[in-house]
């Protein structure tokens, strides 16, 4: 069993699906922060068999982790203060992505101007639906995107 | 500062100041003729457009403005790679208010995010011209007398009809709207209009037949098969005459069922037809550059 040391302050992300944790990294601007950052790989889970975990020694507020909730709602953010699980933070649907998926629209302005970002607005909540905020066509996870 | 980038960009309520000011120059025409002495109109059409460019260049003038632009991208900095964004912030140094229209959908929207001045969206590829719809409703209500109450029939390219996206969704804003799609199944409304009809809990049924919709109709919206969106030749061929409206389809409509279309028109309107008291497609066509003024004056603030 590998053993990772536990933080004092910051996030433990679980059950994030085996492969994604490096997306999330990404996506979380984690290689921006000087913060440690473990990252555990196809760990074993009697839930899923393989997840991957991250752990994040950081200002509980210097993260928005509000895209997790469009990537998977089953990701579980354990909050830590003083070494102990403080919190299981609730995630809410962000009402904007800002390049984390892409426009496969070919008649979508960003499909010949490749430096404009990628903007999706939440166009409606509950059948967790976002559009382009450039042609107003709507995400299908199967378009993609970034999910290589 | 404002934009016009779709129709929603304006209440209902605002909607409606924007046609008493678009009958009000129609009325008082020597009010308005230097209300706009010293301001630019630019006018970026990436795309080539004879009707909409044309409208907007003679708004600007009868407000006594003055136009600069370029009338293809074949002529502008397009052509070397210039972006959208890169254009409009030069732009925004020459004029004091750009129309732009481009083959790409959210183009407009690309120019509003970096631009100093209003724009006004004429014609994003095939998303939205919300001043084609403005003057769509404004010939609606004068002809009909008012923008609610009616079932308002829609034939043609639904898909890539950017016209009858921008129609749709601000009709449905109104009571008592009611929508009868005609087109072939290839063509059909695309789902993020149909998305807001049902959140709207506005009914709509979707037909391929002409002649089965006619006879309940208020207004018949036809639309061209527009070649320019096909990316195969032979689904353009097979499609471009799928729907002609001749006079005797129309006699089945009602008597004040008016027939509204963007033109261009191709094969989709007999020219039988004009001499019908209820075609009503030219007289958008004289509403469209009053309704411009009323826009242009409302993002310069100037009313």
């Amino acid at each position: 069993m590998l053993n990772v040391g536990k933080i004092e302050e910051g996030f433990v992300l679980d059950h994030i699906p085996a492969g994604k944790a490096m997306y999330i990294y990404h996506h979380l601007g984690l290689d921006k922060l000087d913060c440690p950052v473990a990252i555990i790989k196809n760990a074993r889970s009697n839930a899923m068999g393989k997840k991957d975990i991250l752990k994040v020694e950081c200002d509980i507020d210097s993260l928005n982790l509000d895209v997790l909730a469009f990537i998977d709602h089953n990701i579980t953010v354990n909050v830590i203060k003083d070494g102990e699980i403080k919190e299981k933070r609730k995630l809410e649907l962000p009402r904007e992505l800002v390049d984390v998926i892409k426009c496969t629209n070919p008649r979508c302005i960003t499909s010949i101007e490749h430096e404009l970002p990628h903007i999706f607005y939440l166009a409606d909540e509950e059948r967790e639906i976002y559009r382009c905020k450039y042609c107003d066509v709507k995400y299908e996870e199967n378009d993609a995107g970034e999910w290589n | 500062m404002r934009h016009l980038l779709t129709p929603q960009d304006f209440s209902v309520e605002e909607l409606e100041d924007l046609f008493v000011l678009a009958d009000d120059i129609e009325n008082n025409s020597a009010k308005y003729s230097h209300i706009c002495d010293g301001k630019k109109l630019a006018t970026l059409f990436y795309e080539p457009s004879t009707r909409t460019r044309l409208s907007h260049e003679t708004a600007m003038i009868n407000l006594g403005g003055s136009v600069i632009g370029f009338p293809s991208g074949n002529v502008s900095s397009a052509t070397k790679g210039e972006s959208v964004a890169d254009t409009i912030r030069v732009i925004s140094c020459f004029a004091d208010i750009a129309a732009i229209r481009h083959p790409k959908e959210g183009a407009a929207a690309v120019a509003a995010a970096y631009s100093s001045i209003p724009i006004i969206n004429a014609g994003d590829g095939g998303h939205q011209h919300p001043t084609q719809t403005l003057l769509d409703m404004q010939t609606i209500r004068r002809l009909k007398g008012r923008l609610s109450d009616m079932t308002i029939g829609i034939c043609g390219d639904l898909k890539f009809g950017r016209t009858v996206h921008s129609l749709v969704e601000a009709m449905s804003r109104y009571e008592g709207i009611s929508f009868v799609f005609i087109s072939p199944q290839e063509l059909r409304m695309p789902d993020y209009v149909t998305d807001i009809l049902h959140d709207r809990g506005i009914d709509y049924e979707e037909v391929t037949k002409l002649e089965d919709a006619i006879p309940k109709l208020d207004v018949l919206y036809m639309t061209r098969v527009q070649k320019e969106r096909f990316f195969n030749e032979e689904d353009y061929i097979r499609l471009k005459d799928f729907y002609i409206l001749d006079e005797k389809k129309l006699a089945a409509a009602k008597p004040d069922c008016y027939i509204l279309h963007p033109l261009p028109r191709v094969n989709e309107i007999a020219p039988e037809v004009d001499n019908d008291p209820r075609a009503a497609y030219f007289l958008q066509v004289k509403y469209g550059v009053l309704v411009r003024m009323a826009v242009i004056l409302t993002l310069l603030e100037r009313n």
